[in-house]
């Protein structure tokens, strides 16, 4: 059991990890790192650690379950055993069933599923290393995954996490902040069309203080944006220039 | 959770709403009927049951004596559980509960827990050892749309309902004596959900209006007026100018509510 701290933000408005209330927490995203894989991304952002991997489209499994207009997205959100304190258990709880659910939900908006009908795309998210933030992680990357797939896009999905701590409204909560801290609200957004794809939030917030919250998750998710788009032009200038040799 | 309909009947009522209108005449900020019965089921501790037009839920509470987690050993244990009865809908099968299900549980779960509804400390025995676990079941017995706002309203008015053992310790033992004291409650928290059609913001979708609907969002909002859980759910999105003004109308329809109920 890690203690709990006496105090969340210090006297200069620094928190715990030395971030101020809207800095984001250090991330890097590297894209198509799993050579089975159609498509994948990892993403570090502070101590989380996740790897997401997309299949397809292809032939859903079972046949039945599959769709005459559109294609059919799965998405399966699991820790490892060892990514939290105390071992979890590797099969799935319940709220991974229902973190699996809003993930794909916030990414359906995303996808052209009507250009691959009768077929299916599976998401698998591992989460390696857990540090508060998970699922929001776990969406910059997954969005990823499809890209680098070559599934045909509206917009990247990017998500963040804002959230009320001491009575400060605070940008990408870690783990600590997330248990001690009176509210979480997680967001996901695709910048171009101006659409959130994931909205929830526990905790109590006024509604002054919800809406601040919205607004500076959204503020995250741009900053992330940028950098979830330089990851895949990463991967695809090194394409490019390993060409440009062999040619 | 979908059941057949028509192409047709899609289409009419997207072009309804479109005008502000409803296929079963509601405005577009209108709840159904809504009709609480309390202690319906005199073998569980509280019990409720919520008619939301032709939804029906069930619910019932049970209260024991367990563990208390770990981490919190001085509060008692809330638990919320959801079965979607094979007999409330066609789309409904037996086996464990599935995706929906852990949804609608953990939705409901989270408004009473984020509210602090229940007086968890006072349900401590002995401190780190015995506590009373409070389990909450939902039990669907008919699906006709919107079984967020039916459950976590029926949830809520069960545990109004209920009644805990009177109790005391000898010797390190619980021993049950008689008569029963309420639940120890702080807060009444209550849940409305907006379905997103074309665009328009509609209160308390009902079956046929769900499969047509791009999103939905729940708020729960406790006594004071602050929010104190956000679902947001279905494959489509909203823009944050609809979310600021999801979070009006659901202010307006929580302050009718509760207005209504008295709570």
């Amino acid at each position: 059991m890690s203690e709990k701290p006496e105090k969340l933000i210090d006297k200069k408005g620094f928190r715990l990890d030395g971030r101020k209330p809207d800095e984001l927490r250090p991330i890097k995203i590297e894209v198509g790192i799993l050579s089975n894989a159609d498509g994948s991304a990892y993403i570090e952002q502070g101590k989380n650690k996740i790897l997401a991997a997309a299949f397809g489209p292809k032939e859903m499994h079972p046949k039945h379950l599959s769709l005459p207009d559109r294609m059919v997205l799965r998405c399966r959100y699991h820790m490892a055993p060892f990514s939290v304190q105390e071992r979890k258990s590797p099969a799935p709880s319940r709220r991974e069933v229902e973190l699996s659910k809003v993930i794909r939900e916030s990414l359906e908006p995303s996808v052209f599923v009507e250009y691959y009908p009768r077929t299916g795309v599976d998401i698998f998210i591992e989460v390696l290393q857990a540090d508060g933030g998970t699922r929001c992680a776990s969406i910059t990357a997954a969005s990823l995954a499809l890209a680098d797939a070559g599934i045909p896009m509206r917009d990247l999905v990017v998500a963040c996490a804002a959230g009320k701590v001491e009575n400060t409204v605070v940008l990408d909560l870690m783990d600590t902040e997330d248990k001690v801290g009176s509210a979480d609200v997680p967001l996901a957004f695709m910048p171009n069309l101006n659409a959130v794809t994931l909205l929830q939030m526990d905790g109590i917030l006024t509604p002054e203080e919800f809406e601040k919250a919205v607004n500076l998750a959204m503020e995250g998710c741009k900053k992330i944006y940028t950098l979830q788009k330089e990851a895949l032009k990463t991967k695809y200038i090194a394409i490019q220039q390993e060409e440009e040799v062999e040619e | 959770m979908s059941s057949l309909i028509t192409r047709v009947r899609l289409k009419q009522i997207e072009q309804l709403i479109e005008k502000g209108k409803r296929l079963d005449e509601r405005g577009l900020g209108d709840y159904r009927e809504i009709k609480i019965e309390q202690g319906v089921i005199e073998k569980a501790e509280g019990s409720a049951r919520v008619l939301l037009g032709k939804t029906e839920v069930l619910v019932g509470v049970k209260v024991e004596t367990g563990t208390p987690f770990p981490d919190t050993p001085n509060d008692g244990v809330l638990t919320v559980n959801a079965e979607l009865v094979p007999l409330a809908s066609p789309s409904f099968e037996p086996g464990p509960p599935d995706e929906n299900s852990i949804e609608l549980a953990r939705i409901v779960d989270r408004g009473i827990r984020e509210s602090k509804a229940i007086d968890t400390e006072k349900l401590v025995i002995e401190a780190g050892k015995k506590v009373f676990v409070v389990f909450v079941d939902i039990y669907v017995l008919n699906h006709d749309g919107n079984l967020i706002d039916a459950s976590a309203l029926a949830a809520v008015a069960a545990l109004r309902n209920t009644k805990m053992p009177n109790y005391e310790v000898k010797d390190g033992e619980v021993k049950i004596k008689q008569g029963y004291t309420s639940l120890p409650m702080k807060d009444q928290p209550i849940t409305v959900t907006l379905g997103k059609i074309n665009g328009k913001l509609i209160v308390d979708p009902w079956l046929e209006e769900e499969q047509v609907m791009d999103a939905r969002i729940s708020m729960a909002i406790n006594d004071k007026g602050n929010i104190c859980a956000i679902q947001k759910g279905g494959m489509g999105y909203f823009t944050p100018q609809q979310i600021l003004e999801a979070s009006k109308i659901v202010q307006e329809k929580v302050a009718e509510l509760r207005k209504k109920m008295d709570w």
